[in-house]
């Protein structure tokens, strides 16, 4: 008992423990990291198809209750390249098999800051290049829908999701959030696939081209064709998403890539033509 | 022996509830406790983690030096809940992302150490193990019976599956928001403990 107490043998099983606690730890997280990834990477691939409608669209069910095979099957159509946000061309030296937004987002190197914004996301930064999806029917050449990674802040922390829009590139075909901390039942009705479904028609730009979706103050209006119903006790959660629609899809973000791609598709209908 | 062991596992469940008499581990049975199903992997994380934290706490208690004692209880605990939480993100991912930190928050619960410093130290691992369990189950018994009326009343559901149908769903029921917010366990628990008092008048304490 006196030599429990003295210092060496103090010093000793601590450290004995920390290794032994430090190898069980590394143990399961390196074992179980493969899973993991794969789930996230099935979550990513899940969220991009709803906020597409390919799932509804095609099985009249949501991602989440798909089988993993006809989630690949569907996100066949999808394909990803990486978009340099300011001149709106497309970045070719990145890699979106790579690319993670929230390691590009906090990287000084990967992001710039966001100052004085039309339309505050509540973010500081976002990343220079960010990679965005777009969705073809097998043997079509046209796009079909855009979907683009979107983010900003709610009521208790970021909203993380997908913007994705029809092919003219002004009207919202769907949103969804797959991060997110909003109250359950208040603002984490941002998953009610019924609210989700009304973002579908939604016009993303007045007739200015600005900016103008917005998430109502109670029930939308039925000829606004701007703005989808508010969830009740949740203001800030729906100002939080005005913004953040709003934000993204303005002059500071990917404003320049769709007025790109816009010419660029108009080209390529003209030439089929 | 064996009917010590029954007691030691039975008795947390109501007459020595780690909640409702000891009123430890209320942080955590405030926040997840709007849906059942977080409610009840919560449960099952908190009971696997008390059950081998208490196991592996007395395993090693004679080894355990008494002047870093709560740092190594401390150590113990903090590695089965990474533990656990790597395995959930692995297998319950989206359950898990529900849970968020509040899995990771297990370490910081008290009825884990409470239970490794005031029981596992003194006792021989299987009795102790079965004392985390019985402790863990006695936390997922009040945080299920938490759950089901705060989502019963809160989102007309339980387990998910739509009882009432909300009326922003187009159905009758207008929910309650109290029970979607925090404070609403507060009153769920202190009529728990108002309920169990009622019949075991030995929990009162004196004023």
């Amino acid at each position: 008992m006196q030599q429990r107490d003295s210092l060496g043998y103090t010093l000793m099983a601590a450290a004995v423990l920390c290794v032994v606690c430090s190898l069980a730890v590394s143990a399961a997280a390196v074992a179980l990291r493969p899973i993991q990834e794969a789930n996230e990477k099935l979550d990513q691939q899940k969220n991009i198809l709803d906020a597409a409608g390919l799932a509804i669209g095609e099985y009249g069910k949501v991602a989440g209750e798909l089988e993993p095979e006809r989630i690949k099957e569907l996100y066949g159509w999808v394909s990803e390249k990486m978009v340099s946000l300011e001149s709106g061309t497309y970045d070719v030296d990145a890699n979106p098999d790579t690319w993670k937004l929230m390691d590009a987002m906090s990287n000084p190197a990967t992001s710039i800051a966001i100052t004085d914004p039309e339309f505050d996301p509540g973010e500081e930064r976002r990343p220079e290049t960010m990679k965005v999806f777009f969705v073809k029917r097998p043997g079509s050449d046209s796009i079909q829908q855009v979907v683009l990674p979107i983010y900003g802040k709610g009521l208790w922390g970021t909203l993380y999701g997908y913007l994705a829009l029809k092919s003219d590139l002004k009207t919202i075909q769907g949103i969804t959030f797959y991060q997110h901390k909003e109250t359950p039942g208040l603002g984490g009705e941002v998953d009610n696939p019924r609210w989700k479904a009304q973002w579908d028609g939604v016009h993303l730009y007045d007739e200015d081209g600005n900016p103008a979706a917005n998430v109502f103050k109670g029930p939308a209006p039925t000829d606004n064709v701007y703005a989808v119903d508010g969830l009740s006790g949740a203001t800030i959660t729906c100002r939080g998403v005005t913004n953040l629609v709003r934000y993204w899809a303005g002059d500071d973000a990917y404003g320049p890539f769709l007025t790109q791609l816009k010419s660029e598709m108009k080209e390529s209908e003209q030439s089929d033509g | 022996m064996a009917k010590k062991s029954m007691d030691v596992l039975v008795d947390p469940l109501v007459d020595n509830n780690p909640i409702a008499l000891q009123i430890l581990g209320i942080c955590s049975a405030l926040a997840v406790t709007t849906k059942m199903e977080t409610s009840l992997v919560m449960s099952l994380a908190v009971i696997a983690v008390c059950g081998f934290s208490n196991l592996a706490v007395s395993a090693i208690r004679h080894f355990i030096p008494g002047s870093i004692r709560i740092i190594v209880q401390m150590t113990v605990i903090a590695s089965m809940v990474i533990v656990v939480d790597q395995v959930l993100k692995a297998f319950f991912y989206d359950i898990s992302k529900q849970l968020s930190v509040f899995v990771g928050l297990i370490i910081t619960n008290c009825i884990v150490m409470g239970r490794a410093e005031g029981f596992a130290m003194k006792n021989k691992p299987g009795i102790s193990f079965l004392d985390g369990i019985g402790n863990g189950l006695g936390y997922g018994l009040v945080l299920m019976f938490v759950a089901a009326f705060r989502e019963f009343f809160g989102s007309g559901s339980l387990f998910g599956v739509e009882l009432m149908v909300l009326d922003r769903n187009g159905g009758w029921y207008n929910p309650n928001n109290l029970m979607l917010l925090p404070p609403s366990a507060f009153f769920l628990i202190g009529l728990l403990i108002w309920i169990i008092r009622a019949f075991k008048t030995d929990q009162i304490e004196s004023a």
